[in-house]
């Protein structure tokens, strides 16, 4: 088994695990993160497939903005539930002004 | 109800993409003729080492025109939708700064992203990426700093100028081909030597272009959709 065989092999687990992820993930922000986390793996496999444009846009947009769009779409809609102990910096978006 | 249906489609999707790959259809069975025409001719036709700008800009460059009408139609359905909604309720937003790991990473990313945005737009017609990659990194470059410090956000009509600006300066580098009885958008002042920073005629000119519009498109957007994350 060669290098490249073994990164196809190692990110075709990850494709698979962090699109599962995404979908049984409670939380909507580690969901976010999941799908970026897709999409590098799938910028990898463009690279190994000889399309680096494509890949240079998968990761810049799939793994970038697109979560930042997603997370921050979570943020409007008051979905963030990031457990914070410290007090005064709770972060969920239901605060009461 | 609506996550077991998606959940179907996708158990769907992913079984006939493991069939499609497990029964060794053969993908692209008639030659593809296109493409080795062009690689054929493009260096010697617009002098781009890199063959997707070639195609993108010199070829198809009213694809690309209609790419960007898209991105700027979405861009301002976007804003309409998000832009408005402050007047309604008086509630100052919570703003609470980032924490220290943000701020540090932003000031060492700033310069960096900044960097690797431009390299990327400026070297589109030689490397890989482009004007599209390059600028949503621009845009993730200014945007990582309103993460970190919420209070002090760039100004909306700056933006709003540098987009407008670099639409028109799309446009306007397609239509000088027309005072020379070129077609629309088609590429001027020579091919130059091929692999030179200035090469491939007016094709940096376009994605320079494209770049800063996108950056500045996808930057006014995510701004928007951060100003009233507090409520």
């Amino acid at each position: 088994m060669s290098w490249a065989d073994l990164i196809v092999l190692l990110m075709v687990v990850l494709v698979l695990a962090t699109a599962f992820a995404t979908l049984f993930l409670r939380n909507l922000l580690g969901a976010a993160v999941a799908t970026t986390l897709v999409s590098l793996a799938v910028s990898v496999f463009y690279v190994i497939l000889r399309a680096p444009d494509v890949a240079l846009t998968e990761a810049a947009v799939g793994a970038g903005l697109s979560g930042l769009l997603l997370a921050l779409a979570a943020k409007r809609l008051g979905l963030w539930h990031i457990e914070v102990q410290e007090a005064g910096l709770d972060e969920r978006g239901d605060d009461p002004c | 109800m609506l996550t077991r249906y998606s959940a179907l489609i996708f158990a769907a999707g992913l079984a006939f993409m493991l069939f499609v790959l497990f029964s060794g259809l053969p993908l692209g069975a008639p030659g593809m003729v296109v493409g080795q025409a062009v690689l054929d001719r493009a260096p010697a036709e617009v002098g781009a080492a890199n063959i997707v700008t070639a195609v993108v800009l010199g070829y198809r460059g009213i694809d690309t025109m209609g790419e960007l009408a898209i991105l700027f139609a979405a861009a301002t359905a976007i804003g309409l939708v998000l832009g408005r909604s402050r007047g309604s309720r008086h509630c100052p937003p919570a703003i609470q700064p980032g924490g220290f790991i943000l701020r540090a990473g932003n000031d060492m990313l700033f310069p960096l992203l900044l960097v690797v945005g431009l390299y990327i737009i400026l070297h589109g017609h030689l490397t890989p990426g482009g004007g599209f990659q390059g600028g949503v990194v621009l845009a993730a470059a200014f945007v990582l700093p309103v993460l970190a410090r919420p209070t002090d956000m760039p100004s909306h009509a700056a933006m709003a100028w540098i987009e407008g600006l670099a639409g028109a300066a799309f446009i306007l580098t397609g239509m000088a081909a027309l005072a020379y009885d070129r077609a629309f958008l088609a590429p001027l002042l020579g091919t130059g030597e091929m692999g030179a920073l200035v090469s491939a005629g007016t094709l940096p000119i376009l994605y320079l272009a494209v770049g800063l519009k996108v950056g500045a498109e996808l930057a006014s957007l995510l701004l928007s959709l951060t100003e009233e994350g507090g409520d």
